[in-house]
């Protein structure tokens, strides 16, 4: 079977489309989350999802939209917090991860255990996606796209130096909460595609790789999304040939796009010429 | 639309005392004023509230005691049109290092939040004329990291005077680098406030280039010392005297005060 064959499958069409949807906001996000080293965030608020899926299993109602709630509730609060009580944004994530998690366990405890679905959202079940889901996930993504490329410069800005932004009239607070609420949606729809233990993965990987290209936070931004995109494709298509969980095929090759990255900047340093200056060879002439 | 004369100081503050942490007396009833075409030499010791006079007079301090006033208007009361008028180099640029930006879409930053909507065009041009001036066209593909410190510098000077500003306020934008990049860079100063017309606040240490820059200076230490022309503060030996003193006695007082707040943090054993 070659990769356009696959093609023909429905499952397979829906989850390139939304992997590819997923891939590009996750990539978009992250790069303002890396640089303002918040890498972790994407993860606790994958882990405060969990607990909002929780929360819809629990009370039957439909996990992905109390995932959504929660996580925006939960995320806001916690920005809130971190302004007005100076919290270190380390301790931030790690109130955000442990409490999260901590209401997910509870109401698993107390339902009696495990269900599937909620297994399929820990390790993420990009092939089950719905007809549904799939234009939903779209849709969102390209509504947080606009969003971001309505904002990026200022979001730029006060990534660059948040007092300096402020002093141009930006109005910083509002900015990041607005942030913060697109970071906590992109994390509740991707939870789908690589569920709630790898999504941080798709966030800071493409981004770290991204950061090693670019020269200008434009060329950056897409060089990343790119490799996100990249990733998610060939991960897709990788776990079906080789029958694998497509979640950690994704993040796997997000891994080793990054490793060659890495492995092939050192060997360019190293193979470099070095440059002999001008002073150096006048004083060689006149030995 | 602010009506702002040119009539009206470019800086007016009225008895201003701010308390840090609502406990440390930091500015202690400080007045002055600045007038159109002024350079300003703030000096003091580290510790001296330089750093806070500057944030009260860009509203970022909003509890402080007193007026503070820019062309003639409360800064607390029209912040955002009126930093649309100033450029701002804070003391330590807390920038991430790996920020993948170029100079280019650095220096167009300062174009962004209180002036308005602008064309690609105009941003184009305000951002090439800011590089010329700064003289870093060649640079502007570069990523921030891969500049000296004194090029990185004269980037946030081009971001903080590309939306032409009628206030500069540089606050010890020297530190940490050369001699010579200094003497490039004091150059610089000199050369906005003659040719492009800009008013500045300077703050530093360096009171030799002070000398030579500023046509004013004030003298601050927690008060204000002194006020007036540079060459009645530089040539009075008296005056260079007391400057000397009170910073010592800045290091005697903030020493105390951190020894007594780290005697409160601490259990006792």
């Amino acid at each position: 079977m070659t990769i356009l064959e696959i093609l023909e499958f429905g499952f397979m069409q829906r989850a390139l489309i939304s992997g590819i949807a997923v891939a590009a906001i996750c990539s978009a996000i992250g790069l303002f989350l890396v640089l303002r080293k918040h890498s972790l965030f994407g993860d606790a608020m994958s882990h405060v999802a969990f607990g909002g899926l929780s929360i819809g299993l629990f009370l039957n109602l439909y996990p992905i939209w109390t995932a959504y709630a929660f996580t925006i509730i939960a995320a806001l609060g916690i920005t809130k917090m971190t302004d007005s009580i100076k919290i270190p944004p380390d301790s931030s994530v790690a109130i955000l991860l442990s409490s999260g998690l901590a209401v997910g366990i509870v109401l698993i405890s107390l339902s009696g255990g495990f269900s599937l679905d909620l297994f399929s959202f820990l390790f993420g079940s990009i092939l089950l996606i719905s007809t549904q889901d799939t234009i939903a996930i779209v849709f969102l993504s390209i509504a947080i796209l606009a969003i971001i490329a309505i904002m990026y410069r200022r979001l730029m800005y006060i990534t660059f130096d948040e007092k300096q932004a402020s002093v141009s009239g930006i109005n910083v607070k509002l900015a990041n909460y607005i942030f913060i609420v697109l970071a906590a949606i992109t994390v509740v729809t991707s939870i789908r595609l690589v569920g709630v233990l790898l999504i941080s993965a798709l966030i800071v990987l493409p981004n770290i790789t991204g950061i090693l290209f670019g020269r200008g936070f434009k060329k950056t931004a897409i060089i990343s999304i790119g490799i996100a995109i990249a990733s998610v494709v060939s991960g897709i298509v990788i776990s079906y040939f080789a029958n694998i969980a497509p979640a950690g095929a994704i993040v796997l090759t997000g891994v080793a796009i990054f490793l060659c990255t890495i492995i092939t900047r050192n060997i360019r340093k190293s193979i470099r010429p070095i440059k002999i200056t001008e002073p150096y060879l006048h004083n060689r002439s006149q030995e | 639309m602010l009506n702002m004369t040119s009539a009206s100081p470019i800086v007016e503050i009225d008895h201003l005392s701010y308390w840090y942490d609502s406990s440390f007396l930091t500015l202690d009833n400080i007045s002055f004023r600045m007038e159109q075409g002024d350079l300003l030499g703030i000096i003091g010791p580290n510790g001296a509230g330089k750093t806070t006079l500057f944030s009260c007079i860009l509203g970022i301090l909003t509890d402080y005691r007193g007026t503070v006033k820019l062309f003639g208007k409360e800064i607390l009361k029209n912040r955002k049109a009126l930093l649309s008028e100033v450029g701002y180099v804070p003391q330590h640029a807390s920038i991430e290092q790996s920020f993948p930006a170029n100079i280019e879409e650095i220096i167009s930053f300062g174009l962004l939040g209180s002036i308005g909507k602008y064309s690609r065009s105009y941003a184009k041009d305000q951002v090439l004329k800011a590089m010329q001036i700064v003289g870093l066209t060649d640079k502007k593909n570069k990523r921030f990291n891969e500049l000296s410190g004194g090029q990185q510098q004269r980037v946030l000077i081009a971001k903080a005077m590309v939306h032409n500003p009628r206030l500069l306020i540089l606050d010890e934008p020297t530190n940490g680098i050369d001699q010579e990049t200094q003497d490039r860079f004091y150059e610089l100063i000199r050369k906005l406030n003659a040719e492009e017309k800009i008013s500045i606040i300077l703050s530093s240490h360096d009171l030799d280039a002070v000398s030579k820059l500023a046509n004013k200076v004030a003298c601050i230490n927690r008060k204000m010392h002194f006020h007036g022309d540079a060459k009645d503060f530089f040539g009075d030996e008296n005056m260079l005297k007391t400057y000397y003193e009170s910073a010592m006695q800045t290091h005697l007082r903030l020493h105390q005060f951190n020894t007594k707040s780290n005697s409160q943090q601490l259990p006792s054993t």
